[in-house]
């Protein structure tokens, strides 16, 4: 693939041209002239589109591509805006745009992460402006060519079109356009009415690259001098080598070097990430270095903390429920009074396992570091995280340090740490040559960021007309906060203060307790979101079995009338209880809730508020002897405007199917201290066979600002099988993975 | 980009005699392995000859990412030695598209149905989804549901629809 132009090198230009007569539109770091013209948040940007003579219109990407489909939507906004002609649009992704502003890095592409469902906001935010100043300096060519106004001109499809008739394409005014100033007034987006892209289908722009093998993932990428190398971790978090001999992996033919990557210091910090202390073996190639891993004599010890098995843990936390919480998240009036008065009382505990990321593509990273510059290719999802990394590493000045941001085989989190990385450039230094690093499916498995344990107290009670008084729910969990952040922080990653049903029940208590493990832990899929939405779904549909009240109206009733309540977290500021009665509706509608069930089929329904979106789950299933067949399943979202409504929905379904595999068998366990998980084989996916047909997509139609579409598709998912679960054999599984507990139930 | 290092060549070339090794034709071209008999033709492919769209994914044929056709026979690359391979003809993913660009059926209705995401495992799922076709031109939902790939993003639904597609494709082509 054709790589961007360097940016730095137009840093203090707003337009120009190229030597084969392109037009450039780069939106400088430093200069004052864009926010003036262009808008407020156009100031830190350098996003650009290159229009080519014969009208090929390259994009520039800048947020990782992990699957989220963002580099389609990043360049249907620009484009959009531009009017561009689709068919001729190309897309590059951009690497992380960094400038030296006196020594510290000056990020020069605003937004660049995957991470919450962030991508899209900020891009309708910035990308329209940019589209849409490039699009009038191709006017005012025109009008000048024509010496007409550009009132009297219109554009469509990457022409510019007279009143006359007459057309230009934006190739042939590209030139003449790179020479203009760029307008002094800010410049109006186009209204709804005229999108001709935004809210169309577009498939992926990598898709043909895809289904030939050409695309390049960072595991594809290759220097011709670099050295591949594996790394085997010590089994214990926290723990360290106690004896190595590689006199047989030296022999290897082709192995170079045997290194070790000791435990840091955990009073220091090392990038943003402690590693776990491994032995590396650096050779010509992967097999050949894989062969010595296996030849290498290698003990270990464990470190002074333990990462704990899910029995000690539940042990803890009914310890901890005992007593005061670590955060009282939100207290609402007076729920045991209520209770005290209440007719009808409910509980359940509910318990969640440590879940692994599994992506497909295992961490790895290809680095070329010496004392002038730095060059990384790795899947990442939070770009910057990784610059600081390398430049904690490194000490390079901000403009020598390039991150490039190939597509990743997924992400769910995962790429989000640097831990990878940080072993990459560390043996890099210290063997004086480029590293292709790869982990094997093996310590990507044994070494991952966990989705945290985690135990759900559920109580509500509900007074004569079977109205919901009081709820509480209390959380006994493994931050992922641990380490990183003051105790204080750790509840932050765990509980959101404003999830429902606050703000529905008079009388609330949301609590937070910690627990403690070594395990290292990390964002996984709408992180906490996931596991508080099963407890609390599953739990009001608990609830509304036992008051023998319907589980639609019941959560239809307890929503009201629409209307915005606060909501302080990621997402916020309001939250809309019409938009989440609408999608449950929406779903209920659409998988028959209200009409008469198939003798033995079950119906299950969740919705959740998850970063800005609104989205309900209606699942059918029904038990086929020991096989679970899931029949139907609707996935109703509002996620705002919609930029790429193929995209959107693939996301969903997407979700839909990752949330039903991680919450049916999927389970990290530990036996002394150690992960017990090496593969695949023992860490199930959800194969074709397992999981439905389809998943019927509902998106609801807005105009409301845009809120991505990839994490939100997630939460409510998994409960709302667990309830059609229920439904179908009156078995309630109060566990994550919800499998094995089935099959010990029925 | 930086650049690479610079390479010296050598002060004379001396003709080597021809090296005993293992033949193997793959994507219609021949290459013959001179090295580790035990090396896997995962390896090989992506190591040796950089036909990186068979992808790594696992150590024991668990996950399909590196699917490969092996005379005609869907096979996992990464459990596979190139000294079982002697005389063998491989097709990988970058053998499928004619030699002029032109699309496998398979592949274009990948494209068609948008059966990508991360489109890590696709290259391994769309050489399964032709594997099955060459033995059920038609196949049902339970013949699709043989393919045992993994995808961890939840493709799984336009894979179905994209292999029925290129089976309508492909039954139209052979009328």
């Amino acid at each position: 693939m054709k790589r961007p132009h360097d940016a730095s090198r137009r840093r203090f230009l707003k337009v120009f041209g190229t030597a084969t007569g392109a037009l450039v539109v780069g939106l400088p770091a430093l200069a004052r002239t864009p926010d003036e013209l262009l808008g407020q948040n156009l100031f830190r940007l350098n996003l650009y589109v290159r229009i080519e003579p014969d009208g090929t219109t390259a994009i520039g990407a800048r947020d990782p591509e992990v699957g989220q489909g963002i580099r389609t939507a990043e360049a249907r906004i620009l484009a959009e805006e531009l009017d561009a002609d689709w068919p001729r649009v190309i897309v590059e992704p951009l690497d992380l745009g960094v400038t030296n502003a006196g020594g510290e890095p000056h990020w020069t592409y605003g937004h660049q992460m995957a991470s919450g469902s962030t991508s899209v906001p900020a891009a309708w935010n910035d990308l329209r402006n940019v589209g849409a100043a490039a699009r009038e300096l191709l006017l005012r060519a025109a009008a000048a060519r024509w010496k007409t106004g550009i009132a009297n001109l219109r554009t469509s499809h990457g022409v510019v079109i007279a009143a006359d008739g007459r057309k230009l394409g934006y190739g042939e005014l590209a030139e003449a356009a790179s020479k203009l100033k760029p307008a002094n007034a800010p410049l109006q987006p186009k209204t709804p009415a005229q999108y001709v892209l935004i809210g169309q289908d577009a498939g992926d722009v990598d898709a043909r690259d895809i289904v030939t093998g050409r695309q390049h993932y960072a595991v594809d990428d290759w220097f011709g001098d670099a050295l591949a190398a594996v790394v085997a971790h010590c089994p214990w978090p926290g723990g360290r080598l106690a004896h190595l001999d590689d006199t047989a992996a030296l022999k290897v033919k082709g192995v170079e070097k045997v290194m070790t990557i000791p435990a840091p210091d955990p009073e220091r910090a090392l990038g943003t990430q402690q590693l776990t202390a491994s032995v590396a073996v650096l050779a010509s190639d992967t097999w050949t270095a894989l062969q010595a891993l296996a030849k290498l004599d290698v003990r270990w010890q464990p470190g002074a903390q333990t990462a704990q098995g899910d029995e000690v843990l539940a042990d803890a936390a009914a310890t901890a429920f005992a007593s005061d919480p670590t955060k009282a998240v939100r207290t609402d009036g007076d729920f045991t009074e209520a209770a005290k008065r209440a007719p009808h009382k409910f509980a359940a505990d509910y318990r969640f396992a440590t879940a692994a990321h599994a992506d497909l593509e295992p961490p790895n990273a290809l680095v070329r570091v010496d004392n002038q510059q730095a060059l990384i290719i790795a899947p990442v999802q939070n770009p910057r995280a990784t610059f600081d990394t390398v430049r904690g590493l490194t000490g390079l000045a901000p403009d020598k340090i390039t991150i490039q941001l190939p597509r990743a085989g997924g992400g769910f989190g995962r790429f989000l740490e640097t831990d990878y990385v940080t072993e990459a450039v560390m043996l890099a230094k210290a063997a004086g040559k480029p590293i292709k690093l790869m982990w094997t499916r093996t310590e990507a498995f044994a070494h991952d960021t966990y989705r945290p344990f985690s135990v759900h107290k559920l109580e509500a009670c509900a007074d004569r007309k079977r109205t919901l008084t009081g709820w509480t729910h209390r959380i006994a969990s493994t931050s992922r906060l641990a380490g990183r952040e003051p105790r204080a922080r750790w509840w932050l990653s765990e509980m959101h203060p404003d999830d429902l049903p606050a703000g529905l029940v008079g009388n609330l208590q949301y609590a937070w307790f910690a627990l403690d493990s070594a395990l290292p832990r990390g964002s996984y899929r709408a992180s906490s979101h996931a596991v508080n939405a099963f407890a609390t779904e599953c739990f009001l549909d608990e609830v509304a079995h036992q008051l023998k009240l319907d589980a639609l109206k019941f959560r239809l009733a307890l929503l009201g009338e629409p209307r915005k309540l606060p909501y302080r977290g990621h997402g916020g500021p309001v939250l809309d209880t019409g938009r989440l009665s609408w999608v449950l509706q929406l779903a209920a509608d659409a998988i028959g809730w209200s009409k008469s069930h198939p003798q033995g089929h079950g119906f299950g329904l969740a919705c959740h508020f998850t970063f800005g979106g609104y989205v309900a789950h209606a699942v059918e299933v029904s038990m086929e002897k020991t096989r679970l067949v899931i029949h139907n399943v609707v996935c109703a979202a509002d996620l705002g405007r919609v930029v790429n409504p193929l995209g959107a929905r693939a996301a969903m379904v997407g979700a839909t199917l990752d949330g039903f595999s991680t919450a049916l068998r999927e389970r990290i366990t530990m036996k002394d201290g150690q992960v017990v998980q090496q593969g695949f084989k023992d860490y199930p996916l959800a194969t074709m066979a397992q999981m439905p047909h389809d998943v019927q997509v509902i998106l609801v139609p807005s105009q409301e600002h845009p809120t991505g579409a990839f994490d939100m598709g997630f939460p409510s998912a998994a409960p709302a099988l667990a309830n059609a679960i229920f439904a179908g054999t009156t078995v309630r599984v109060r566990q994550l993975p919800i499998w094995p507990e089935l099959m010990r139930l029925l | 980009m930086m650049p690479q290092v610079p390479q010296t060549p050598p002060a004379e070339i001396v003709p080597q005699p021809v090296r005993a090794g293992i033949d193997v034709t793959i994507n219609g071209k021949h290459f013959r392995h001179t090295g580790d008999p035990g090396l896997p033709l995962l390896w090989y492919l992506r190591d040796v000859l950089r036909l990186t769209g068979c992808k790594y994914g696992c150590d024991d044929a668990s996950c399909g990412a590196c699917s490969v056709l092996v005379d005609g026979k869907l096979k996992r690359a990464c459990t596979l030695s190139m000294q079982d391979l002697a005389g063998n003809d491989i097709i990988t993913i970058e053998g499928l598209a004619g030699s002029d660009g032109s699309l496998h059926p398979v592949q274009q209705a990948w494209i068609d149905e948008d059966a990508i995401l991360c489109g890590y495992c696709q290259s391994g799922q769309i050489m399964a989804a032709v594997a099955l076709l060459a033995r059920k031109p038609k196949p049902s939902d339970a013949d699709i549901d043989t393919i045992g790939n993994l995808c961890r993003c939840g493709s799984y639904p336009r894979i179905r629809r994209a292999i029925h597609r290129a089976a309508d494709t492909l039954k139209g082509k052979a009328k």
